[in-house]
C-alpha cells in the first residue's frame, strides 16, 4: 500500500509539473485524432486543428477570430478587370520548418505554391494519387473546373487564370486545402520512396513546427523560432486527445490542460459557475433549416409557407433542442458572416394569424411530412425532438405531419429529390466564411436537385447572388447579399430555425485566445499567464 | 494430446472463413453509403461519385471484393482504411498493444482477486462474507461502466488527485515505444519516474474493465466450488483429516477450475467489447475507439480488418482454453 500510495503521490507530482513548467506548454484536449496531417486530403475539422491550423500558412488567411480575410503568404494581390486573373505577390524571407529528415536549402517561393496545387488537380503530379488522394474540398469547392492555369510570373509571383470570374475565389485560397507546402520537401521524400511522409511528418511555414503523434493518444508540437509573423508566445502545443466530453471536462478542472472544444451541454450550468474554468461562446458559422419543397403543391404558395414559418416557436425549440446553446435564426446565413442583414425582421410567432393565412390561401387539412435527420450536427444537436416540436406547432394551426427519418447516407440522397414530399430538416456549416457559400450553394438555381433542398429557384434572388459572385468589390458585394437576404425572407423557402452557440471552455490562465468562428481552434497568438 | 491438440485445430479453418465473410458482410449489411457520408451536407455529382466509387473499388461486384479482400489476407494485406489512407494493419497494429496491456491487466487483476473471493465465499457458505462478497459481486456485474469510471474519475482523480484523470502516461514523457507496451516502454526509457507515471495511469481503467469479468469469475468459482464440495471425494479427503486448506485449495479447487476456465476464456471477448467504453472514457489509445468510429464512418476496410483480427483472437484463446481442458482433465482429451 505504501508503494501504491507513493507512486499515486508521484504521478500526481508529475502532473502538476508538466501544467506549470518554465517553459510555456499549451494543453489542448482535443476531441479526437487527425486522419492525417495534409490537409488538403482531407475535409474534417479535428484534422484541420492538428495541422493546417498550427503548421502551415496559406496564400491569404482569415484574420483570427473573425472571417475577414488578410494577407497570408502572400502579401499582396490584385484581381483583373475582368474577375478571372488572381495575381499574388509572395512573401520573401519565409523558411519553411525542418525535421530529422529534413533541411530546407531554400526559401519558400513560387514553386511550393503551385506544387500545393498542381498535386490536386493534375493526374500527372506524383503527388496526386498518394495516400489515397480524393482531394475532396478542393472538388467540392469546384477547382477543377475554376482553374484554368497557375503560372509563375517570376520567384515571388503567382498568376492563377479563373475559367470564370468568381468573387469567393479568394476566400477558397484561405481555406485548409489552400495550405501551401514544400515542394523541396515532397521532390526529397519522392526521391527516398516515401512520399506518404508528407502526410504523416508534416513540413510547414506555420507558428508550430510539427514533433510527434502516437495515434489516438498525444501530438506534439514546438514553437516556430523563425516564424514570419514572430515565434507563438507559448514554447510547445501539445494535443492531448480526450473522446469523451465528461472526460475533457475532468480534466481541464484538474488542470491537465488549458483549452478543451465540444463540451456536453449538460456540464454548460456548472462550468458557468466554476473558477477553474472561463466559458467562452460565439455563434457558429451554421444555421438548421426546414426547407420545404416549393416545387410541390401546396408549399408553391409562398403565403402557406410564411404560415407555417409563423406557427414555429422558435424559443422553444432553443430552450429544448439546444439547451440554450443556440440562437434562432432568422437569415439564411449566420450573424459571423460579413453581410449578415440585422434589418431584416423575422416571422412573428402568431399561431392565430398562421392559421388565417392559411385559410386564405384556400388550405385546408393539410397533411405533410417533416424529416428528421438521423444524426446530431451543430446545427441541430437532435432533429427528431425538433421535429416533434414542429409537428406540436404545425397541429396548432390544424396541419398534420408526420416525422420520417432514414439513415443518414440515405436522408441526404433522398432529400435532393425534386419530387420529394415534406420538409426537410437540414443544415450547413460554413467553408469560407463568404455569404456565396451559403446563399449559392443552399439556394442558388444551379444546385436545384442538389443541395438546395427546397428546390427553390427564384429569379431575382438568382440574379443577386450571381451578380456577387461576378464582383470583387466587397462595398458592392456586401449590398447585394443584404438584399438577397430580403428577398429570401420575402419568399420564405426555408424556415431557418437556429444558429447553434459554439462554446469553448478555457482555464483562466489561458490569455488572447478567440474563437474561430469556422469551429477551428488557433493557438498562436495564444499565451499563458504564469 | 497431439491428436486432441490437432482436431481442435482442424475445426479452427471453416470458423476462420466463416469469420471472413461475417465481417466482409457485417459492415455491407448495414445502411450507409461510406461516399456520401463523407461527402455529408456537400452533395457529390454524380461523375464524381463514379470516380470515387472506381477509385475505392467500389464499383467491382460485391464477390470480386470479398475474393480480393480474401486474397489480400492470405498475403498479409488488409486493405488501406478509408479514412486515414493507411494501411489497416498498420493502424490495428499501433493501437493493439494499448488494448493488449490494458487487457492483460484487467484479466490478471479479476483472476488473482475473483478466484480466491470465488473459493472464500463457497467455504463459507451463507455467511456474512460470502453474502456480503456475492451483493458485491452482482453490484458489479450490473454496474454501468460508463458511470463507474466517471465515479472512480470524480473520486480519485479530481477528488482527491491521487490519479490521473485520463491517458496512458504523463505529457511530460516523450520517448519512443518500440513495444507499444507502456509499461514495458517506460522501464525501458530509463526516463525517470515514466514507468511510475504508466502505473498510476493503468489503475484506473483496469478496475474499471475488470469489474464486470472480476464480478463473473468470483461468481462461477463459488458456485463450482460448491458443487465440488459437495463431492465424496472431497467428504473422504476431509474424512482423512487432510487440512481444510489442502482439501479446498487442492482437490477442490482443481476439479472446479474447468467452468472457470470457461469462464475467464469467454472474458476475453467480453473485454475486448468492453474496452470500447474504458478506452473511450480514460482517452486510452486502443482498438475499441477505433473500431467504433471505423463503423460510423463505414470504413469498410477498417472495419472487416479490425473485426477479422479480433474474432481470430478470441478464437485463439478459446483453442487454448480448451487445449487447457485437455491439460487439467484427461477425460476431455480422451474423448
Amino acid at each position: 500500500m505504501t508503494l501504491l500510495r507513493t507512486t499515486l503521490a508521484a504521478g500526481a507530482a508529475v502532473l502538476a509539473l508538466s501544467a506549470g513548467a518554465s517553459a510555456q506548454t499549451l494543453i489542448y484536449c482535443s476531441e479526437g485524432s487527425p486522419e492525417g496531417f495534409d490537409p488538403a486530403l482531407y475535409t474534417a475539422g479535428t484534422t484541420f486543428d492538428a495541422s493546417s491550423r498550427q503548421v502551415y500558412n496559406k496564400l491569404v488567411e482569415f484574420e483570427r477570430g473573425t472571417t475577414e480575410i488578410v494577407p497570408g503568404l502572400a502579401e499582396s494581390w490584385e484581381v483583373s478587370e475582368d474577375g478571372t486573373q488572381y495575381t499574388f505577390k509572395l512573401r520573401e524571407g519565409v523558411t519553411f520548418h525542418s525535421n530529422d529528415q529534413f533541411e530546407p536549402s531554400r526559401e519558400f517561393n513560387a514553386d511550393d505554391v503551385i506544387f500545393s496545387f498542381d498535386r490536386q488537380g493534375n493526374e500527372e503530379n506524383p503527388y496526386n494519387g498518394y495516400s489515397g488522394g480524393t482531394w475532396e474540398y478542393f472538388n467540392a469547392m469546384s477547382m477543377p473546373d475554376l482553374i484554368e492555369s497557375i503560372e509563375k510570373v517570376d520567384e515571388y509571383t503567382v498568376r492563377f487564370n479563373l475559367t470564370r470570374p468568381e468573387a469567393p475565389f479568394i476566400a477558397n485560397m484561405a481555406m485548409d486545402f489552400a495550405s501551401i507546402l514544400s515542394k523541396e520537401y515532397a521532390d526529397q521524400l519522392q526521391e527516398a520512396g516515401t512520399p506518404e511522409m508528407l502526410n504523416q511528418a508534416p513540413i510547414g511555414t506555420g507558428p508550430f513546427e510539427f514533433v510527434g503523434y502516437q495515434k489516438d493518444a498525444v501530438i506534439r508540437y514546438q514553437a516556430n523560432e523563425d516564424y514570419w509573423k514572430g515565434a507563438a508566445p507559448i514554447d510547445n502545443l501539445v494535443f492531448a486527445i480526450t473522446p469523451d466530453a465528461s472526460v475533457r471536462y475532468q480534466k481541464l478542472q484538474a488542470g491537465e490542460c488549458h483549452v478543451m472544444p465540444y463540451p456536453n451541454p449538460a456540464d454548460l450550468d456548472a462550468m458557468e459557475s466554476d473558477e477553474s474554468v472561463n466559458l467562452m461562446s460565439q455563434e457558429g458559422l451554421n444555421v438548421g433549416y426546414l426547407a420545404y419543397n416549393t416545387q410541390v403543391a401546396p408549399f408553391d404558395k409562398v403565403e402557406v409557407r410564411k404560415a407555417l414559418n409563423m406557427a414555429i416557436d422558435k424559443q422553444a425549440i432553443i430552450d429544448v433542442v439546444f439547451q440554450g446553446a443556440g440562437t434562432a435564426a432568422k437569415n439564411p446565413i449566420p450573424p459571423t458572416i460579413w453581410s449578415y442583414n440585422d434589418a431584416v425582421e423575422d416571422d412573428e410567432y402568431d399561431p392565430e394569424a398562421a392559421q388565417a393565412m392559411l385559410e386564405e390561401a384556400g388550405v385546408s387539412d393539410l397533411s405533410m411530412e417533416i424529416w428528421a435527420m438521423p444524426v446530431q450536427r451543430p446545427y441541430n444537436p437532435n432533429a427528431r425532438r425538433m421535429a416533434e416540436l414542429l409537428q406540436e406547432d404545425f397541429a396548432q394551426i390544424g396541419v398534420n405531419a408526420e416525422i420520417v427519418s432514414y439513415e443518414w447516407g440515405e436522408y441526404l440522397e433522398r432529400s435532393k429529390d425534386m419530387d420529394r414530399q415534406g420538409a426537410v430538416l437540414l443544415g450547413w456549416t460554413g467553408d469560407n466564411g463568404d455569404p456565396d457559400n451559403f446563399l449559392a450553394v443552399l439556394l442558388g438555381c444551379d444546385a436545384v436537385g442538389g443541395s438546395n433542398r427546397a428546390q427553390w429557384c427564384h429569379e431575382p434572388f438568382d440574379e443577386l447572388i450571381q451578380q456577387a459572385k461576378t464582383t470583387s468589390d466587397q462595398e458592392e458585394r456586401t449590398q447585394l447579399y443584404e438584399e438577397a437576404q430580403v428577398v429570401f425572407k420575402e419568399q420564405a423557402p426555408w424556415a431557418t430555425i437556429a444558429h447553434s452557440v459554439v462554446f469553448e471552455p478555457i482555464r483562466p490562465e489561458v490569455q488572447d485566445y478567440k474563437i474561430d468562428p469556422f469551429g477551428g481552434h488557433i493557438f498562436y497568438g495564444v499565451s499563458l499567464a504564469e | 494430446m497431439l491428436r486432441f491438440v490437432l482436431s481442435r485445430l482442424v475445426t479452427f479453418i471453416p470458423t476462420f472463413f466463416g469469420v471472413t465473410l461475417v465481417s466482409f458482410a457485417f459492415i455491407r449489411l448495414l445502411p450507409g453509403d461510406p461516399i456520401q457520408l463523407l461527402a455529408g451536407e456537400r452533395s457529390v455529382s454524380p461523375e464524381r461519385y463514379a470516380e470515387l466509387e472506381a477509385q475505392l473499388g467500389f464499383d467491382q461486384p460485391l464477390w470480386q471484393q470479398y475474393f480480393d479482400y480474401l486474397f489480400g489476407i492470405f498475403q498479409g494485406d488488409l486493405g488501406t482504411s478509408f479514412v486515414t489512407r493507411r494501411p489497416v494493419l498498420d493502424e490495428f497494429m499501433a493501437l493493439f498493444p494499448a488494448t493488449l496491456e490494458l487487457s492483460i491487466c484487467a484479466i490478471v487483476l479479476a483472476v488473482l482477486l475473483g478466484i480466491p473471493a470465488g473459493v472464500i465465499a463457497a467455504v463459507n457458505r451463507g455467511k456474512f462474507f460470502d453474502q456480503a462478497l456475492m451483493t458485491t459481486a452482482l453490484v458489479g456485474y450490473s454496474m454501468p461502466i460508463f458511470w463507474w469510471a466517471l465515479l472512480l474519475i470524480i473520486v480519485f482523480s479530481s477528488g482527491l488527485g491521487w490519479t490521473p484523470v485520463s491517458g496512458r502516461i504523463s505529457l511530460m514523457y516523450f520517448f519512443d515505444t518500440p513495444t507499444g507496451f507502456m509499461l514495458i516502454d517506460s522501464a525501458m526509457s530509463g526516463e525517470p519516474g515514466a514507468f511510475r507515471s504508466a502505473v498510476s495511469h493503468l489503475i484506473l481503467p483496469t478496475i474499471v474493465l475488470a469489474t464486470i469479468p472480476l464480478a463473473i469469475i468470483a461468481r462461477q468459482t463459488r458456485s463450482a466450488m460448491l458443487e465440488v464440495l459437495g463431492e465424496d471425494y472431497v467428504r473422504t479427503a476431509r474424512a482423512k483429516g487432510l487440512a481444510p486448506l489442502r482439501v479446498n485449495g487442492l482437490h477442490a479447487l482443481r476439479n472446479a477450475m474447468i467452468p472457470v476456465i470457461t469462464v475467464i476464456g469467454l472474458s476475453v471477448g467480453t473485454l475486448l467489447a468492453g474496452a470500447i467504453l474504458t478506452e473511450t472514457i480514460f482517452s486510452w489509445p486502443g482498438i475499441g475507439k477505433w473500431m467504433v468510429d471505423s463503423i460510423f464512418r463505414r470504413d469498410y476496410q477498417a472495419v472487416q480488418g479490425g473485426l477479422l483480427i479480433i474474432a481470430v483472437i478470441v478464437m485463439l484463446v478459446n483453442l487454448t482454453v480448451d487445449i487447457l481442458y485437455g491439460a487439467i482433465n484427461p477425460k476431455i482429451r480422451k474423448r
